[in-house]
């Protein structure tokens, strides 16, 4: 693989960039591999370069129905934080915030990971107890988050408003300075390069018709429109469709898939220097290297696979917006989507073995899938590698919806984004 | 004399109306009626902006909406500034300030253009593969510096003063541009009887007419066909025709958003206008006539100011009388363009040449430029352009080389063809197909009951388009139900037909590599980078688009998007349609925020529920907290008291005298019905059968994983009738979870369940002096502890008025809670406090009522529980039936992790020091010395002074709580460790005899 | 905003009017006490989430209040039909259409290579 560097960049310049070659490689499918991921997200591409990079295993296929990067990974508010209530939850965030720190080194290639500050907005009491707990246990954990008043806060923010008068006013906010953004193209691109270096087979428009087993129950491989693939282990990280994947081995998880919708304004000069999420009002914002404030909306309320939601969900959120930034009410909106995200009842994710020998599942990510990327990538690698779960994703197991040891993030807060 | 490049006789607009602008301070004339961008140009002014990345000078490209350079800063007042505005679609109004963007110190001379030197260096994607090292370097230092030359405009800094309005309207038919099309259909519909709304975003009809000069329709010329029917539409009842609207998003179920600016084009708009307002449209039919796009040609330096569209050239020039340049070139693969050639020469402006890239152009305009004298270049390609801050004159060149010409032209109209405009038609989810024939994408499968008309659609003939438009009127009327009214016909005939059309780089945009022919202006994407982009391994449409960002400007790639796709056809080898297409999402054009917020703002965003005694609280002086949407009084200082005083005064005088309390935010359901009981005892953990009338009971509601949901204290008014209280957030989803139940899974039980919320107002009045207060107003209920004890419910009178009289304590003295009538309620209020105040009695609020529920150990759930937490977590076992053979919960509470032995208890917790207030939602520790990541074994849910206690008090969640009563743990601070004792949960009357008073 | 036709009011109505309750026919157990922790977690957690048509439950809770069930479509949201609680899951027997012709947004977007 060629370095990329500010030396390399310049040296092209000086030869109109004709010296670049792909990304990544396009290889055929090999007829049977050690590993295949089925889901060529930034979770399945990431998992697929630690597993070369960390287990030595190198004969592995990412297979990609559409292009890389395509779902979640590409629609997403790129918004990166790690202050979460649960050990369980701390513990897979907290490790993807240390791999984000240095993924721009680790994959040569620059993600962009800006650790501009999460501030999340306090408005009531119930805030303010929901986020003193959270900075109290993230302190022990050894995470970063700390309270700010309603002053220190609009001196973080200066758009923001804070006036006691507001309908709900601002009684305070948690910081996580770490936290801030990353450009989701590059996390999916990044991963997808330094994998296809290290010899993973990156095959996109492979799209997964259905899981073969043995006699024993244990998975061969998949049948795919570009023919069957043998693999050994399987393991599934397609957000959106994991459903639809594990009929194929019928399995039923506990899983729905909503539209989660977002939107970004028509690009501005900085002014909005972190990212800001209030859980009572519903929102979050950023402002994008661009200069497009880039918002997140929520849910529908109904499953859909449309990728499309409500003109009222956006709504919503942008009476939130203006209520917390009035200046911003002249502001125009460029273009809104949707993703589909795979919610489980607790908001956290599932991550292990399934009934199914072979077969390994990362899902449920709901909308925290892309701060997960690279500790869930990582831990995901582990799993698949060493046929059970690391340390630091022992509790996302499916098995908890058996016991009921639910990581409940949503009940601890409003809203788990 | 409004500007040099007036064309006297020419256009439409009336000489005499004249408005005043100021363009980056030059104050300029314009007609009523002009864009900023047409009085710009008759200004002799095409300068207009710095691009994204290069800050390369910028003119005005369209006349349309699809412009991506021409993005101005529109003022009207300091707080009324707006970036990004589009001079083609702005209308001037007198005293408007405009100023350019994205220049610094100023827009002919830009420090930011040293950036098109360093262009080589800033190929498509060149930042993922530097500003690595070192580390922290890409936050501090590149990723600031590149922020600051990105963005466009500046964002407003002051709040908006403008007010939007927004309104849902449902129609038969709805039609999506008044073009020909769009007329035509209309037309169809209305006279078939339907409902018919017709929305266009120009201030006026005639869509493409606005260019055209030859046009003839029902004997008249176009333009004026079209007035006279937008006129003829507007005034049938049945219609409602919006100009200036633009319909921006085509949702589910014919659901259609459309926003309206109603103001921005006047100079002095009425205060009551809104600024802008949104339609929110449910349509049984939408008829889509949003016709298409002009292509501009990609060739090598084709960005500079003075080149534009030529059918943007011929509107300026027919419609609002200005000449584009003096001396004017045609650089064109279509025939449309020929017509702004002879339209300008017509004018008496000098046509240089046109240079047409193809060997055979139509031969009916060929023949005409014969006769009008102009000269044509077939088969030739402009190859490059020269002039600084305006185009000074192009490069032509034979196709397949050879030797260039220099002409000199003050402008340079363009055309590669025209795009149909298919953008809400996939918003619509319908299915686009690529017309091998015409290479073009256009509507093929419908996903929704809409039907395309006209360009859109891709209809190029004159008389196939109406014809098409008055069909699909009349069918979409029928199918909406309309069913009068004559069929409408019409013809019509243009000058020429057309014929051509190009995608992608032109000749002499060449395979080179350092060549800039700009695809999508505003992003300074180029051909070359489409190409890096392919051989950097983007094979997919939509990564070529997120790698080089073509297309993801605030135009969204309207006149970007085909040509990279045949750039990157051709680089794959491929066929387009195999490529594929980005996607089109809402908004056709952005809207402003404050457009979609509408009326909900301020005090209407989210409106703040009030109970019947709020102004009596505000008179005295109460500070509110927000539960839920309530606004609650939250204590009452008194003068010189902070919070603290006066929460320990309040806590103080309840205990020792008594208090009056607002309670009427807590979520009442009324529960009737012969199987009533048998309900409850279903949704309830507790058995409600032997709970006799006129005696109540505290619930506990779980879900069905077990999981404590919802408390509250339940009164058997009758045998069939309850009256359920929930908590003040809880009620609505209460009784939605209820409704469930009774609906779907115990349809069978005779119950009716009716909120009641909003019926009572309720005043709690606790403390030892509680019966005395209310005593001499109650009638015909004999409150003595015999006759009425702890946990009794009975209906009388009060003050004269019905009540619902409660012998309950959330306090753990004495206390009664008062339900009235809510119209009663502030007057049972002042009657009360009348008799409360001179006793010695407080009103006291939702603090202190924490700080005495505390102290006796009464849980507040939402704050002592999670949503993890289960009765027996809570101490509150005693309230779980073990008799009843279900109820909501049951199979949930008995899970293995839901019985497993340490799981977190609510217990109390006392600090060592009792001076320590501890902090609520601090973590709890069993060895303040271990290193980090701690184990933590739980939190404090709710921590006070209790003033009664004459200490911190503390409630928490502990891991194995109830086994370690009595032992030592710690709470670790930032600044210090905190030790604290493991207690029961009673902190003050511990038998509880106080309740009994 | 989906458009919806509330078999009790006999009107279609605004999505706003109305809230989602998760799948249909899903029959609370009658021996719930007695299920297994496999039949519990199969019970309240375990859902086909169909990529096509999905029976699912909702509420028009600005208007009657009575839930009622649907038969939806979940790549284009079209509802097939809407009926009364308590009605049995209708036959459709005619194929129902389902996203075929229906541009979603991956298939509009395209291949990759």
């Amino acid at each position: 693989m060629r370095k990329y560097s500010v030396f390399a960049v310049a040296r092209e310049a000086l030869r109109g960039h004709k010296g670049w070659g792909p990304h990544w490689a396009s290889p055929e499918p090999r007829k049977q591999y050690d590993v295949i991921i089925i889901g060529g997200g930034g979770h399945g591409l990431g998992a697929a370069y630690y597993l070369a990079k960390e287990h030595g295993i190198t004969n592995v296929a990412v297979l990609e129905k559409g292009w890389i990067g395509g779902g979640n990974t590409g629609r997403n508010t790129t918004i990166i934080r790690s202050n979460y209530l649960y050990e369980e939850s701390m513990d897979i965030y907290e490790h993807s915030l240390k791999l984000w720190e240095n993924l721009s080194q680790d994959l040569n290639y620059n993600v962009m990971y800006s650790p501009r500050g999460v501030m999340m907005l306090s408005h009531n009491i119930h805030d303010q107890q929901s986020f003193k707990r959270h900075i109290n246990a993230n302190r022990l954990y050894g995470i970063d988050n700390e309270w700010l008043t309603p002053e220190q806060a609009k001196a973080y923010c200066p758009p923001l408003d804070i006036a006691k008068t507001a309908r709900y006013p601002v009684n305070g906010a948690a910081l996580q300075r770490r936290g801030g953004t990353a450009r989701h193209d590059a996390v999916a691109w990044g991963y997808a390069r330094a994998a296809s270096d290290r010899g993973v087979h990156i095959i996109q428009n492979c799209e997964v018709t259905g899981i073969r087993r043995d006699e024993t129950g244990r998975v061969t491989g998949v049948d795919t429109n570009r023919g069957f693939i043998g693999a050994k282990k399987i393991g599934i990280s397609a957000a959106g469709h994991t459903s639809t994947l594990m009929q194929m081995v019928d399995v039923r998880v506990p899983l729905q898939s909503q539209p989660l919708q977002a939107l970004v304004s028509e690009p501005l000069k900085p002014i909005f220097p972190c990212v800001v999420m209030s859980n009572s009002v519903h929102a979050y914002i950023s402002q994008s290297d661009k200069g497009e404030f880039v918002i997140g909306a929520g849910t529908d309320q109904y499953n859909s696979y449309s990728q499309t939601g409500g003109l009222q969900i956006i709504t919503h959120t942008l009476d939130a917006i203006c209520e917390l930034f009035p200046m911003f009410r002249r502001v125009k909106m460029m273009r809104q989507w949707g993703g589909i995200v795979d919610v489980t009842q607790d908001r956290s994710p599932i991550q292990g073995v399934t009934p199914v020998p072979g077969l390994y599942l990362n899902a449920g990510w709901g909308t925290g899938g892309f701060k997960a990327t690279p500790g869930s990538a990582n831990l995901f690698a582990h799993l698949i590698a060493r046929g059970e779960p690391h340390r630091l994703a022992a509790g996302l197991t499916l098995e908890r919806f058996r016991t009921g040891r639910l990581i409940d993030e949503a009940a601890a807060a409003a809203v788990a984004h | 004399m409004s500007g040099v490049n007036r064309i006297s006789g020419a256009g439409r607009l009336t000489p005499a109306r004249s408005a005043r602008f100021t363009f980056d301070g030059r104050t300029l004339t314009a007609l009523e009626g002009d864009t900023v961008a047409s009085a710009l140009i008759a200004n002799d002014i095409h300068l207009v902006g710095r691009s994204f990345k290069y800050h390369r000078p910028r003119g005005i490209l369209s006349a349309g909406a699809e412009e991506p350079n021409a993005l101005l800063d529109v003022a009207r007042d300091a707080a009324r500034r707006q970036p990004n505005v589009r001079a083609t679609v702005q209308e001037v109004f007198d005293g408007m300030k405009v100023s350019s963007q994205n220049r610094w110190p100023s827009l002919a001379f830009d420090i930011g253009g040293f950036n098109d030197l360093l262009s080589p260096f800033f190929a498509a994607g060149f930042y993922y593969k530097t500003f690595m090292w070192p580390k922290a370097a890409w936050h501090k230092l590149y990723e600031p510096f590149i922020r600051r030359a990105a963005g466009l405009g500046v964002a407003p800094t002051e709040a908006d003063p403008d007010h939007y309005s927004s309104r849902y309207v449902h129609c038969d038919v709805l039609v999506v541009g008044a073009g020909i099309a769009g007329l035509a259909a209309a037309l169809a519909a209305a006279k078939a009887g339907a409902k018919v709304i017709l929305c266009d975003e120009q201030p006026g009809v005639g869509g493409a007419l606005h260019y055209d000069s030859g046009t003839v329709i029902d004997g008249k010329p176009g333009y004026d066909w079209a007035q006279a029917t937008g006129k003829a539409l507007a005034a049938m009842d049945n219609v409602t025709l919006l100009t200036r609207t633009t319909a921006f998003g085509y949702y589910n179920h014919n659901f259609v958003g459309l926003v309206e600016r109603v103001t921005d084009h006047l100079a002095s708009p009425e205060k009551s206008l809104p600024r802008e307002r949104l339609w929110q449209v449910r349509a049984k039919k939408v008829i889509l006539a949003n016709g298409a796009i002009e292509r501009h040609m990609v060739f090598a330096n084709n960005d500079r100011p003075g080149i534009m569209l030529a059918s943007a050239g011929r509107t300026y020039l027919n419609h609002f009388g200005v000449a584009v340049g003096k001396r004017v070139g045609v650089y064109t693969a279509h025939d449309s363009a020929y017509e702004a050639a002879f339209d300008l020469k017509k004018a008496g402006v000098t046509v240089a040449a046109i240079v047409d890239c193809r060997e055979k152009p139509g031969e009916a305009v060929l023949a005409k430029a014969r006769e009008l004298g102009i000269e044509v270049l077939a088969g030739h390609s402009v190859v490059n352009t020269t002039g600084k801050l305006r185009i000074a004159s192009i490069n032509v060149a034979r196709n397949g080389g050879g030797a260039s010409r220099k002409i000199a032209v003050d402008a340079l109209l363009v055309s590669a063809g025209w795009t149909p405009s298919v953008h809400l038609f996939s918003q619509s989810r319908g299915k686009v197909k690529f017309d091998a024939s015409t290479e073009r994408f256009l509507p093929g499968t419908y996903a929704q009951e809409c039907l395309s008309v006209g360009a859109c659609n891709g209809t190029d003939d004159l008389q196939a388009t109406i014809d098409e438009a008055l069909a699909a009127g009349e069918l979409a009327a029928r199918a909406a139900g309309a069913e009068g009214g004559a069929q409408v016909t019409l013809t019509g005939r243009n000058a020429f037909e057309w014929t051509g059309g190009m995608h992608g780089a032109a000749e002499g945009a060449g395979a080179d590599t350092t060549v800039k022919a700009f695809i999508d202006f505003q992003h300074d994407v180029c051909a070359k980078d489409i190409r890096l982009a392919v051989r950097e391994g983007m094979h997919s449409i939509e990564h070529i688009k997120r790698f080089t960002t073509n297309g993801m400007a605030s135009d969204q790639g309207k006149l970007s998007n085909m040509h990279g796709l045949a750039i990157a056809a051709e680089a794959l080898g491929k066929e387009i349609p195999a490529v594929g297409l980005t996607t089109f999402r809402q908004p056709y054009t952005p809207v402003t925020f404050g457009t979609i917020v509408s009326h909900s703002r301020g005090s209407l965003f989210d409106p703040a529920r009030k109970t019947p005694m709020h102004a009596w609280e505000e008179a005295h002086g109460a500070e509110f907290e927000d539960v839920g949407n309530w606004k609650r009084a939250w204590f009452y200082p008194q003068a010189g008291e902070d919070m603290h005083e006066a929460v320990a005064r309040e806590c103080k005088t309840v205990r020792d005298v008594a208090g009056v309390f607002d309670a009427s935010t807590l979520g009442k359901i009324e529960v009737v019905g012969p199987d009533a009981a048998k309900f409850l005892n279903l949704m309830y953990t507790n058995a409600w059968d032997n709970l006799k009338p006129g005696r109540c009971r505290y619930g506990i509601m779980l879900r069905e994983d077990g999981f404590i949901y919802d408390d509250g204290v339940v009164g058997r008014m009758a045998e069939d009738r309850f009256h359920v209280t929930t908590t003040t957030g809880g009620a609505p989803r209460v009784l939605q979870h209820m409704e469930d139940y009774l609906q779907t899974e115990f349809p069978h039980l005779k119950v009716w369940l009716t909120s009641t919320t909003e019926q009572w107002a309720v005043i709690a009045v606790q403390g030892p002096k509680a019966r005395e207060i209310i005593a001499p107003l109650v009638e015909g209920i004999d409150l003595s502890n015999g006759a009425f004890p702890h946990m009794s419910v009975a209906e009388g009178k009060i003050c004269g008025v019905p009540t619902r009289l409660f012998r309950m304590s959330f306090t753990g003295e004495l206390g009664f809670e008062v339900n009235v009538p809510a119209d009663y309620g502030q007057a049972v209020w002042e009657a009360i406090w009348a008799r409360a105040e001179p006793m010695g009695a407080c009103a006291y609020g939702t603090e202190t009522m924490h700080v005495l529920r505390a102290e006796k150990g009464y849980i507040i759930v939402g704050q002592d529980t999670d949503g993890t937490v289960t009765p027996h977590d809570a101490g509150l076992s005693w309230a779980v039936s073990k008799k009843k053979p279900d109820f909501v919960g049951i199979r949930g509470l008995t899970r293995p992790d839901l019985v497993k032995e340490g799981r977190k208890q609510l217990v109390g917790l006392l600090t060592k020091d009792p001076k320590v207030v501890l902090e609520e939602g601090a973590q709890i520790v069993a060895d303040p010395n271990e290193p980090k990541p701690m184990t933590m074994l739980g939190h404090v849910t709710s921590s006070y002074w209790s003033s009664n206690c004459g200490r911190s008090i503390a409630l928490a969640l502990v891991a194995g709580g109830q086994a370690r009563l009595g032992q030592t743990l710690y709470v670790p601070m930032a600044d210090r460790t905190i030790a604290v004792e493991v207690s029961d949960m009673v902190f003050f009357d511990k038998e509880g005899g106080r309740l009994h008073g | 905003m989906l458009l919806i036709y509330c078999p009790y009011c006999e009107e279609e109505r605004s999505e706003l009017e109305f809230r989602n309750g998760g799948d249909a026919h899903i029959a609370r157990p009658t021996n719930m006490a007695e299920i297994s922790d496999e039949e519990f977690e199969a019970y309240f957690f375990l859902r086909d989430n169909p990529k096509g048509v999905i029976f699912e439950r909702w509420r028009h809770v600005h208007g009657c209040g009575r839930f009622f069930n649907a038969a939806r479509d979940t790549i284009s949201d079209r509802f097939l039909t809407t009926y009364k609680a308590g009605e049995p899951k209708p036959d459709l027997n005619e194929k129902p259409k389902t996203g075929a012709e229906v541009e979603t947004y991956e298939a509009l977007e395209g291949a990759a290579q």
